[in-house]
């Protein structure tokens, strides 16, 4: 049997690690970062891996919201919804996205490029409104400001 | 790479560190934290970068040195010179004024000051102040503020060994390890009467003193960095910014408590701080600051990262560590205390990040001259990250016992567009709003707490009279309802009911009885729930019901929000006489909501209306009105 570039990615990342269950959070943040969600053949792989039943992998999984149990976009934008950024209307960056991007909150563009979810504060409070994709925080944002962005990451 | 063992070693590296630190040559440092970062400075970095090979100035970065709502800043010194700083830079300027910097000169266009301050002195020699630019102390943000925690954030290269070692940083430990006993440094402690910066002020000495005393073969300090009250961002500044102090303050608990390991738990939106963090430990390691017999003594420290879920029951204690063990972040009762059963059942000392950038700094200075700072009950600074409806939105460390008027007024430079002041809130989803009339109260743990409120991790947010309390209240209670773990009934339900009724309230749809509902649900949650979360998830919603209780009324029985926050409370509607007809809302309205034409005055049309305020904020003539 051939494994695909998934499997192989999966390998690579495992073998990373110590077979510990300690080692539960950090593999699963991984797989979550490369493979940019957790499938279920994942989930049980992990935790043969680590050596924890696959219900604690599974409530891992599904009690912190940095996991998810089906795909995300390839550019993950975080929209802060903190205090700050919630009396700087931040929800409205949220619409704004909606329209944008053509989908909802958690459903990732039909060309898998995209998906927005919120957050609570990205510690970036004195540029509220702000947003964070793949690790990159934006700040002081406008509607215009973020078509602009999400045009860049399009032309990408 | 060259092990740090005995003292001259460290002089060595503190020579090298002063030579960065006050080069020969003209310097420019870029403050490069996250908050630079996104407002520009990576693109200045980069540009540099490529003027770098002339040879005619050297480039490093450091951290974020307060003032968050000028950024891009840059630091730029000139040989025997005191460093300016720069700020509102972009690429554009920096490329205009490096022409000067080459030559040696320090150019006041865009100058924000000098770090003239003592904190900032060269060791070795005297500087020369440039002139024509504002001093440290001149600029009010900058005025009454101490700076202990945040001592070297912005001023120093965090990737920099020698540049932490040339500020005085690991000779506290060397001291501590070459002859200090470890009840002698929890006296120290114990004496400077340091308490906890994460959010409930527990006395760190008597901390350490517990978990010292706790029956255990092993044991392990901890690093809270899980920073997840919304609004305060202090731990990630000093983790950016001087990740060192952290590290050194991590091994001299370690030393006085006896554990040889210790953990960072850093939540995942902070990618920067991890990386930096990162680095940091590793070069400490290269070097042998952690390890096997640091300084060449019988102690062994070494320091693992791990990161956050985003779930933010995880800065609570218990929950942080079964996280850490790789389960699920849900609190336990805490009939058996973490000093003496924590992390995998073994005594556990747990602080926050400023805590510990605190120790290293409280053990050099001693605990008697630490306690001199702030008030009698809360020695010390603290640092807050002042947001929301203020002038100079920033980080600030101001002693403790100023008031907070004076935090908002005099450091944060007021409201802008001379708005009225309504509300400060503090301590996050646990505290509460405390109002303008209560202003004058001096920042303290339990001073804080007396006005409903607490310290919390030290975000403050500023609102202005434009702010709805009721809106707060709602917003901390989605907050909470997202971020209750589940486990215990009282949190889990009782969030979600009062949730249910503020949207309710904010819908217009408020009853008579609501509030003393909402009184009688609180006080429940209060009192039955299992940990800090749930105990204090009311607060927000109590204290603005204590303050602002007539908004509330105003809601239920007038169905009217008085600061016109509230949507479904709300209509826009244009007044014909002010209407110039210039059509520009009716461009920019993304619901096409309003009609009118050349000369015809606009009109909004009640169904179509989003109630987005698109044409409020566009509209030059002040001719939409919120009612
Ligand atoms: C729900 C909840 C969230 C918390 N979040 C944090 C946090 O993000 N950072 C932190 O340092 N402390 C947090 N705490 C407080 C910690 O439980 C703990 O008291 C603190 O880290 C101890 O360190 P200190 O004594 O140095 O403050 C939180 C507490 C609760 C109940
Ligand atoms: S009080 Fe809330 S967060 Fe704490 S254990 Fe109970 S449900 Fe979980
Ligand atoms: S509230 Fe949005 S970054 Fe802090």
């Amino acid at each position: 049997m051939t494994k695909t570039g998934t499997d192989k990615k999966l390998d690579t990342i495992l073998k990373k690690y110590e077979p510990r269950p300690d080692s539960l959070i950090a593999v699963l943040q991984e797989v979550q970062e490369k493979l940019h969600y957790l499938s279920e053949d994942a989930l049980k792989r992990v935790a043969e891996r680590v050596k924890v039943p696959l219900v604690q992998a599974y409530s891992v999984a599904t009690f912190y919201n940095a996991f998810s149990l089906k795909p995300k976009g390839k550019y993950i934008i975080q929209v802060c919804l903190g205090t700050a950024c919630h009396l700087q209307n931040g929800n409205q960056l949220i619409e704004e996205l909606g329209s944008l991007l053509d989908t909802e909150m958690g459903v990732p563009t039909k060309d898998g490029l995209f998906s927005f979810e919120a957050v609570r504060c990205l510690g970036c409070c004195s540029l509220a409104p702000a947003m964070m994709i793949n690790g990159k925080t934006y700040g002081n944002l406008t509607a215009d400001k973020l078509k602009k962005i999400i045009k860049e990451y399009k032309a990408k | 790479m060259d092990k740090i063992i005995k003292k001259k070693d460290l002089d060595a590296f503190k020579e090298k560190g002063n030579r960065l630190l006050f080069a020969d040559s003209v310097k420019i440092a870029v403050q490069a934290g996250t908050c630079g970062i996104a407002s520009g400075a990576q693109e200045i970095f980069d540009f540099l970068s490529g003027q770098v090979s002339s040879g005619k100035f050297v480039l490093s970065r450091t951290g974020c040195i307060g003032l968050c709502k000028r950024e891009p800043m840059v630091n730029v010194s000139v040989p025997g010179s005191v460093t300016v700083v720069y700020a509102d830079m972009t690429k554009k300027l920096t490329e205009e004024l490096l022409k000067s910097w080459i030559k040696g000169e320090t150019p006041v266009k865009n100058s924000l000051m000098t770090l003239d301050d003592a904190l900032y002195a060269n060791p070795l020699k005297d500087l020369k102040l440039p002139s024509g630019h504002a001093k440290y102390r001149d600029i009010p943000f900058y005025k009454k503020q101490e700076k202990i925690a945040l001592r070297n954030s912005g001023f120093i290269n965090p990737h920099n060994l020698s540049e932490y070692i040339a500020r005085g940083g690991f000779y506290t430990l060397f001291d501590v390890l070459n002859g200090q006993d470890s009840d002698k440094i929890i006296d120290e402690i114990e004496t400077s009467g340091l308490r906890g910066r994460g959010g409930g002020g527990f006395p760190t000495g008597r901390k350490w003193r517990s978990c010292r005393n706790a029956k255990g073969d092993k044991k392990y300090v901890i690093c809270n960095a899980d920073e997840g009250d919304p609004g305060a961002y202090m731990d990630r500044t000093v983790l950016e910014g001087d990740p060192f102090s952290v590290i050194e303050g991590l091994a001299i608990g370690g030393y006085a408590i006896g554990a040889n390991e210790g953990y960072v738990y850093v939540r995942a939106e902070y990618p920067l701080a991890v990386e930096t963090l990162k680095q940091a430990i590793e070069t400490a390691r290269n070097h042998g600051l952690l390890g096997k017999n640091i300084f060449g003594t019988d102690f062994s420290f070494d320091i693992r990262i791990n990161r956050g879920g985003g779930a933010f029951v995880c800065g609570e204690s218990t929950a942080l560590m079964a996280s850490i063990e790789g389960n699920v972040g849900e609190p336990r009762t805490k009939h058996i205390h973490t000093v003496e059963s924590g992390l995998w059942e073994k005594p556990t000392t747990l602080n926050n990040v400023e805590t510990w950038a605190n120790v290293p700094a409280v053990v050099n200075m001693g605990g008697s001259e630490f306690r001199k700072i702030g008030t009698k009950g809360s020695a010390g600074t603290k640092v807050f990250s002042v947001v929301g409806d203020i002038v100079n939105s920033g980080l600030v460390e101001v002693p403790m016992g100023m008031t907070l008027k004076e935090l908002v007024f005099g450091v944060g430079g007021g409201i802008p567009g001379n708005r009225k002041l309504k509300a400060v809130q503090s301590g996050g989803p646990s505290g509460g709003c405390i109002p303008a009339d209560k202003a004058d109260i001096p920042i303290d743990f339990d001073e804080l707490v007396k006005v409903g409120s607490m310290m919390g991790s030290g975000g403050l947010i500023i609102m202005d009279e434009d702010t709805c309390m009721v809106d707060v209240a709602r917003y901390f209670l989605s907050f909470l309802v997202d971020e209750s773990c589940g486990k215990c009934t009282p949190c889990r339900e009782g969030t979600y009911q009062l949730k249910q009724i503020l949207d309710r309230i904010t819908r217009g749809e408020g009853k008579p009885g609501d509030l003393e509902l909402i009184e009688e649900i609180a006080q429940v949650t209060k009192d039955c729930s299992l940990c800090a979360l749930g105990k204090s998830a009311p607060n927000p919603i109590l204290s603005t019901l204590t303050y602002f209780r007539d908004e509330y009324k105003a809601h239920i029985e007038k169905k009217k929000c008085p600061a016109g926050v509230c949507k479904a409370l709300i209509t826009y509607t244009i007044i014909p006489e002010a209407c110039t007809a210039c059509g520009k809302c009716l461009k920019s309205c993304p619901a096409s909501a309003i009609e009118g034409g050349k000369k015809v005055a606009h009109r909004i049309i009640p169904e179509k209306c989003t109630k987005c305020g698109i044409c409020f904020d566009v509209c030059a003539f002040d001719a939409v009105k919120k009612v």
